[in-house]
């Protein structure tokens, strides 16, 4: 039995029972409620669980589910397969939407058969991402309906309530999400399940379905129709709702998201008078609902994180109906612009717009003044990652290599950055090394070294190579190949032998993709072999042109889960003391975690070794001093 | 009871996820409302991970500064790091290990002293009491049950509102079948533990105000 099996129970055997999910999870059963036969994604943090359930449940309840090689690719499946019939999902985080964006604009253009739902999870406060963008904005300019769930049970429910609307009006629907709603853990109630037809049949239109000038310039007009139709269903919707505390009071709230939670945990716990009005159905904006709320109210409050989208629009209706009540939000200077909402940033705005006290409540002498170390992540023990960076870095020192620049990608191994490696100087996105590297190759007389991981490269690193080739740019790329998408909890990619059904599927070959581009010189090596890593890499830095390294290792955590699977131990490594001259290079220069030093000795933790027995060799050990324990 | 609010803190690895799940289910399939929220950084090990938990009548899964009525610490410097988000009047459960991260191998920090870190908070009264959760999890012959270590004690301490049978079945319910016999009893330690150290304490306040 799989761990998500329950996901998929028929309600019948549910008998109102509770299940204390994930966010995403719940968006997970909300797929399988809402009946989807085709589901696809790119992962990313903080959207990655919905897949992970997905993956695991596809096969034995029917619907099909891929990992595709990147957003665009991914809404690009499931915009076809809404376009035959079959209920399609595509989810990503917020910057994956970038990525897609250009399949968005045109599905929105030409609407869609069966229903098509996006899912965007945003990340205010940046836990895990490149910056925190504003995804309501795409709801705006690809003029799409946009649903904001705030808490798990809404994530579901709200997903099955996409798909009918996406199927009443003919067009997609765009589900929004943040980290605090896709990693908030409560209480769901299942619901019935709606039965799956994952395949359909693809009636040809042509003169509605490709988009070409003529066509995009009929479907404009009839896209600003639709968003007219929608605007009227948002003002009946039961996702706007009016909520009156004790009556309510002279003020309002218009909250929507995660920060409507903070709303009510700060009207709670202050016994505020207010009534709240939460737009779970956000664009179009309910504008005769709003106009309504805002002349009820001497004063309402907007409470929404990152950019005052809903805030601008409402002054632009109370300028347009002479609304004369006013509007508080982040435009007057009482919320903020950027970062999460908790309740003491709401309780601090309200206070001073209410006039009622609020203090920070503090931990008083509780505050210990001492410095804490800090923790960043770092690669785990035995990464294959370390072996690479560090051989590098030998390789820069022979050879005398000065002010090299790394560009760098998203992955684990970003964190190359770190100290002592020092190997990341420039990082924009994803497959953003490759075009870097390329540009610094033409415009400094510096080394250029590019890093880019497996599943990065056939996301958005191979038209780099390409242009690369063509343009005749010189530097090294290393291709970071763990044989998976690591950062993320391992999902497969193209170029492994599994695909998200978890059925065995053929490799796409790094090598032979970049040797078809060109690249006159590529060569596979394993990392952890550092003699012949260093070796190759001298020979890749002479090569005049752009040389192409596969560094292939698997990740150390599915190294550990395969030999637990296989029952086989992790051997960890220790130092005979006896041997150690305490040159310090295993934890200055390797920087395992596993290593530590106490007591005027250096130790490794057994419990976080991982036995590469990388650290083993000479050139991390001069003295041979690390031997597998015994 | 209208509210309980739990932070849990330590380094990933340590099972914190799992123990707030162990938690929040107890709970809510007893019937309170809970929400929870879970920060880690991205797969790789080591990173700070922290959870907060709410049970009652709460929307939110952040607990705002100051309320919180109890802080699990899993490791010893992490539950320092926490204290800033407390109150006055919060419990604090501090497991003793320690976990070294690679900033103080390469000598950039040094890992702080939290054994006098928690005789001073006790000095000054703060309702502290570590735990040593490793050595109790090794006793119960799971070295990684140290999570179940703690939520046995964060459950004797009067933080779970549900009967004993409630949260051994949550426990049943995050693990293999195979492990449910030592993180059962990891949970009666960790109980049992708790009651040793509130012992202790009373008897520390009394003799101070003697
Ligand atoms: S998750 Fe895998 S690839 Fe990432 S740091 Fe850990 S071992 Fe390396
Ligand atoms: S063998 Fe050495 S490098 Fe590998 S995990 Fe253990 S201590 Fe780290």
């Amino acid at each position: 039995m799989g761990d998500y099996d329950f996901i998929i129970s028929d309600v019948a055997e549910e008998e109102n029972r509770k299940h204390f999910l994930l966010g995403n999870e719940a968006v997970a059963r909300g797929v399988v409620e809402a009946g989807v036969g085709v589901a696809t994604t790119y992962p990313g943090t903080p959207s990655s669980e919905v897949g992970d359930v997905l993956s695991e449940i596809a096969k034995k309840t029917g619907f099909y589910f891929e990992d595709s090689a990147n957003e665009i690719v991914a809404l690009e499946v499931a915009a076809a397969a809404a376009m035959s019939g079959v209920r399609a999902f595509v989810f990503m985080k917020h910057v994956g939407l970038n990525v897609a964006s250009d399949a968005l604009m045109s599905t929105s253009y030409l609407g869609t058969k069966a229903g098509l739902v996006i899912m965007t999870a945003d990340d205010p406060s940046m836990f895990s991402s490149q910056n925190e963008q504003d995804n309501r904005y795409y709801a705006e300019i690809a003029r799409l309906p946009l649903v904001e769930p705030s808490n798990p049970q809404e994530a579901k429910d709200f997903l099955i309530y996409a798909y009918d609307l996406s199927e009443t009006i003919g067009g997609p629907v765009l589900l929004r999400t943040t980290t605090r709603v896709s990693h908030m853990r409560a209480s769901v109630t299942f619901g019935a399940r709606h039965a799956i037809s994952p395949k359909g049949a693809f009636k040809k239109d042509p003169s509605n379905l490709v988009i070409l000038p003529a066509t995009a310039y009929r479907k404009k007009g009839e896209l600003l129709k639709r968003f007219a139709r929608l605007a009227e269903m948002a003002e009946n919707s039961k996702l706007n709702r009016v909520e009156r505390r004790d009556g309510g009071g002279d003020i309002g709230i218009i909250s929507s998201g995660a920060a409507y939670n903070s709303v009510m945990d700060v009207a709670e716990s202050y016994n505020l008078k207010l009534d709240i009005l939460k737009l779970g159905f956000s664009n179009p904006l309910p504008e005769k609902l709003v106009a309504t709320f805002l002349k009820e109210h001497e004063g309402t409050i907007v409470v929404e994180e990152l950019d005052p989208i809903l805030e601008g629009k409402l002054r632009t209706l109370a300028q347009l109906h002479a609304i004369p009540s006013l509007i508080h939000g982040k435009m007057d200077g009482y919320l903020p612009y950027s970062y999460e909402y908790n309740p003491d940033i709401v309780a601090n705005a309200f206070s001073r717009i209410l006039g009622f006290a609020f203090k920070e409540k503090t931990n008083g002498d509780l505050q210990i003044n001492e410095k804490l170390p800090a923790r960043p992540p770092v690669l785990c023990p035995g990464c294959p990652h370390r072996a690479t960076v560090y051989a590098m870095e030998l390789v820069s020192k022979q050879l005398g290599l000065k002010n090299v620049i790394y560009s760098t990608d998203i992955g684990c191994y970003s964190l190359g950055v770190q100290k002592p490696y020092n190997e990341g100087d420039y990082l924009l996105c994803m497959g953003s090394s490759v075009g870097t590297a390329a540009g610094f190759s033409k415009s400094t007389d510096q080394c250029v070294i590019a890093f880019i991981g497996d599943s990065t490269f056939f996301h958005a690193g191979m038209p780099g190579v390409v242009n690369a080739v063509h343009n005749g740019h010189k530097f090294l790329l290393i291709v970071m190949d763990n044989r998976t998408t690591a950062m993320t909890g391992n999902q497969p990619n193209p170029g492994v032998p599994m695909n998200g059904m978890h059925e065995e599927s053929p490799e796409v070959s790094i090598e032979e993709l970049v040797k078809a581009a060109g690249v006159k010189f590529v060569r596979t090596i394993d990392p952890n072999d550092l003699r012949n890593a260093m070796q190759t890499l001298k020979e890749a830095l002479r090569f005049d042109g752009i040389s192409a390294i596969i560094s292939k290792s698997e990740c150390a955590l599915l190294r550990d889960d395969s030999k637990k699977r296989n029952g086989e131990p992790i051997i960890p490594y220790e130092v005979n003391q006896e041997k150690c001259t305490l040159c310090m290079n295993c934890i200055r220069s390797f920087s395992c975690p596993a290593f530590y030093f106490e007591g005027k000795q250096v130790k490794i933790d057994s419990a976080l070794c991982d036995g590469c027995g990388v650290c083993s060799q000479p050139l991390v050990c001069g003295p041979r001093a690390i031997e597998v324990k015994r | 009871m209208n509210q309980i609010n739990i932070i849990m803190t330590g380094v990933g690895g340590q099972g914190i996820v799992k123990a707030g799940q162990i938690i929040g289910r107890a709970v809510t399939s007893f019937g309170l409302n809970a929400v929870m929220s879970e920060i880690h950084g991205m797969s790789q090990r080591g990173g700070i991970v922290g959870v907060d938990l709410r049970i009652g009548n709460v929307y939110g899964p952040i607990i705002p500064n100051g309320v919180a009525d109890l802080l699990i610490g899993f490791e010893a410097a992490e539950t320092v790091r926490a204290l800033n988000r407390i109150g006055k009047n919060t419990t604090i459960l501090m497991s003793t290990e320690k976990i070294f991260p690679v900033s103080v191998s390469l000598g950039d920090f040094s890992y702080p002293d939290t054994d006098e870190i928690g005789l001073r908070l006790k000095e000054r009264g703060t309702r502290l009491y570590m735990i040593d959760a490793p050595r109790l999890a090794v006793e119960a012959g799971n070295f990684q049950s140290t999570n179940v270590v703690l939520v046995g004690a964060a459950y004797s301490a009067g933080f779970i509102p549900v009967p004993l049978s409630a949260l051994k079945e949550a426990v049943k319910e995050v693990f293999h079948e195979r492990s449910w016999e030592s993180n059962l009893r990891s949970l009666e330690l960790g109980i049992e533990e708790f009651k040793i150290l509130q012992s202790e304490r009373h008897e520390a306040v009394a003799a101070q105000t003697n």
